[in-house]
C-alpha cells in the first residue's frame, strides 16, 4: 500500500504523518496521530460523531480523504479547551447536562461551535439546522439545544 | 384532507430489577493511603448516571464529601460482580451494595480513629466534611486522612468493606402460579397529544405531559435528563424506528443509518415531566430508578392518541404513515 507523507496543522501544532492512500481523516487522526477526541459511529459520513473543521469549515473526518489535507488547519473537539480552561461550550454541556453516555458529544461540540463561528445570535431553529446531521441516542437533543443556546450567550457576554 | 387531533393515555407499573435465579449485585470499598474512598464495581454506566449516583451512595454511607469518593467500574476482571444494567437495577441493586460496603468501610475507619483518639468507636461520628468527632464533643477529632494514614501506616489494619445485594430467586407457585420477582415498583401516567394528516398519514407529536414516580430521585438533574432522553427514545420507537419493517419477511431490512430511520433534533416533542417520589423501603435512599420506565408508557399513549384522531388502532410498532392509511382505507372500506 503506497504510503504518503503529509503535514498538517492539528490544533494549532504542526504534526507529520504517513497516511494510506484512500485512508480517510478520522482513521489519520485516531490512528496515526492519537487524537481520539473524533468519534468512530457509521464511518459512511451518517451519524455526525467525527465532526471536526477544516480551515474552520465543519467536515465529516470519516469521508474526507486524509492525502488531500497536507498544510491545512485541523481542529478537533480535544482542541477546543485552552490549558484548563474549558471551551464555554465544553462547560455549557457540563452544566445543562447535555451528554450522557458522550459519544455523540465531540461531533455535537464541533457542529455547534461551526455554528457559532458564524452566527453568535443563533435562533433556536437555526441550532436545530446545525446539530441535524448529528445523531444522539442518549438526550431526546434537547438538552444539547438548551447546551448550545446558553453556550451562546455566554460567548456573546465575554466578547462584549 | 385535514389535521386531526388526538390524546392518548398510558399508565405503567414498572418492575425494578428481575429475577431469573437470583438477581445480585456486588460492591468493594476501600480507603486510599491519604483518605480517600475507592468503590469498585463491575456495573456498567451507560451513560444515565450510576457512576455518579453511586458515588452519593457512597459518600453518604461513609460521612464523608463526594470529592474524596472515586468509582471504578465497568470491568469484570477487576470489580466484583454485577449482574448488569438492565431491567432499570443499576441505582436499587448496586446502590445497596454499596451501601452494605461503605457501611463495613465506615465501621473500620470509626475503629481506626478510636484507637486514635483513644475514645469508644461507637461515640464517634463522621461530620460530612472530612473529619470525624465524638460526638457531643466536636473539639476532640481526627481527620479521616489522618485516621487513615495511622490505620495503614500504624496500626495495621485495613479499611475497607465488601457488600453484596441479593434479591433470592423466586419459585413460581405451581398451584396459583405466583411468584415475586421484584421489590419493588415504579410508576408512571402520560398523556400523550398528537395531530395526524389523514391523507398523508403523517404523525406529529405535539406535546407530551408525564409524572413518573421514582422514589426518592437521589440525582434530580439526572433523573430529568434520564426521563426526557428516554421518553424521546420511546417516541422514536413508537414512530420510526424498526429494524424489521416487513417482520416476519426480512427484505428491505435496515442495514445502517440511511434506511434505518433513526429520528434527529428535528423530531422532539416538548415534554413536561412531573417527579412524584415515593421511597421504597428497600431502596437505597429511597431510590428505585427510572430505567427503562421512561420509554415504556409512550409506546402505548402514542397508539392511543393515534385512535383517538383517526380512528385507527395499530398494533403493531412503530406507527407509520403506511399503517395509519392502510387504516383509514380499509375503514372506508376501499
Ligand atoms: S463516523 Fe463519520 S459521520 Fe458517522
Ligand atoms: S449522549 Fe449518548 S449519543 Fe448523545
Amino acid at each position: 500500500m503506497p504510503r504518503t507523507p503529509i503535514t498538517l496543522v492539528l490544533n494549532g501544532t504542526e504534526r507529520s504523518l504517513f497516511v494510506e492512500s484512500g485512508e480517510n481523516l478520522l482513521d489519520a487522526l485516531r490512528r496515526g496521530i492519537g487524537d481520539l477526541s473524533p468519534k468512530y459511529g457509521c464511518a459512511q459520513g451518517t451519524c455526525g460523531t467525527c465532526s471536526v473543521q477544516v480551515d474552520g469549515r465543519l467536515q465529516l473526518a470519516c469521508i474526507t480523504l486524509a492525502e488531500t489535507l497536507s498544510g491545512r488547519s485541523i481542529t478537533t473537539a480535544g482542541g477546543l479547551a485552552e490549558g484548563n480552561e474549558l471551551h464555554p461550550l465544553q462547560r455549557s454541556f457540563m452544566e445543562n447536562f447535555a451528554a450522557q453516555c458522550g459519544y455523540c458529544t465531540p461531533g455535537m461540540l464541533m457542529a455547534a461551535k461551526s455554528l457559532l463561528d458564524r452566527n453568535p445570535h443563533p435562533r433556536r431553529q437555526e441550532v436545530v439546522e446545525a446539530i441535524s446531521g448529528n445523531l444522539c441516542r442518549c438526550t431526546g437533543y434537547e438538552p444539547i439545544i438548551d447546551a448550545i443556546l446558553k453556550a451562546a450567550e455566554v460567548m456573546r457576554r465575554r466578547t462584549r | 384532507m385535514a389535521l386531526r387531533r388526538g390524546r392518548g393515555f398510558a399508565c405503567v407499573n414498572y418492575p425494578i430489577g428481575m429475577n431469573l435465579g437470583g438477581d445480585p449485585s456486588q460492591a468493594l470499598v476501600h480507603a486510599t493511603p491519604d483518605g480517600k474512598f475507592m468503590v469498585t464495581l463491575s456495573s456498567i454506566d451507560l451513560g444515565q448516571g450510576m457512576k455518579s449516583v453511586t458515588r452519593q451512595i457512597a459518600a453518604e454511607t461513609l460521612g464523608v464529601p463526594v470529592s474524596d469518593v472515586y468509582v471504578d467500574t465497568a470491568d469484570s476482571d477487576t470489580g466484583p460482580h454485577c449482574m448488569g444494567s438492565f431491567a432499570s437495577r443499576g441505582t436499587h441493586r448496586v446502590g445497596n451494595a454499596v451501601i452494605r460496603a461503605a457501611t463495613e468501610a465506615r465501621t473500620q475507619l470509626l475503629e481506626a480513629a478510636a484507637e486514635e483518639l483513644e475514645v469508644d468507636a461507637a461515640d464517634l461520628e463522621p461530620d460530612g466534611e472530612g473529619g470525624i468527632q465524638v460526638r457531643g464533643a466536636p473539639q476532640r477529632s481526627i481527620s479521616v486522612a489522618d485516621a487513615a494514614i495511622a490505620a495503614q501506616f500504624k496500626q495495621g489494619r485495613t479499611l475497607s468493606g465488601r457488600g453484596i445485594f441479593l434479591v433470592p430467586p423466586s419459585e413460581v407457585d405451581p398451584e396459583t402460579g405466583e411468584m415475586s420477582p421484584v421489590t419493588c415498583f415504579a410508576h408512571a401516567a402520560m398523556a400523550v397529544d398528537v395531530e395526524v394528516d389523514d391523507e398523508t398519514g403523517e404523525v406529529r407529536v405535539v406535546e407530551i405531559n408525564s409524572a413518573y414516580e421514582v422514589g426518592r430521585a437521589l440525582n434530580p438533574k439526572l433523573v430529568e435528563q434520564q426521563l426526557i432522553g428516554g421518553a424521546w427514545m420511546g417516541l422514536s420507537h413508537a414512530l420510526y424506528e424498526t429494524t424489521e419493517p416487513y417482520y416476519p419477511e426480512r427484505e428491505h431490512l435496515p442495514l445502517d443509518f440511511n434506511s434505518y430511520l433513526m429520528p434527529g433534533p428535528g423530531n422532539i416533542a416538548p415534554h413536561n415531566i412531573a417527579i412524584l417520589e415515593r421511597p421504597a423501603e428497600d431502596a437505597p435512599f429511597g431510590g428505585k430508578g427510572p430505567g427503562e420506565m421512561c420509554a415504556n408508557p409512550v409506546l402505548p399513549a402514542v397508539a392511543n392518541a393515534v385512535f383517538d384522531a383517526v380512528g385507527v388502532r395499530c398494533d403493531e410498532l412503530p406507527i407509520t404513515p403506511e399503517k395509519i392509511l392502510r387504516g383509514l382505507r380499509s375503514a372506508n372500506g376501499s
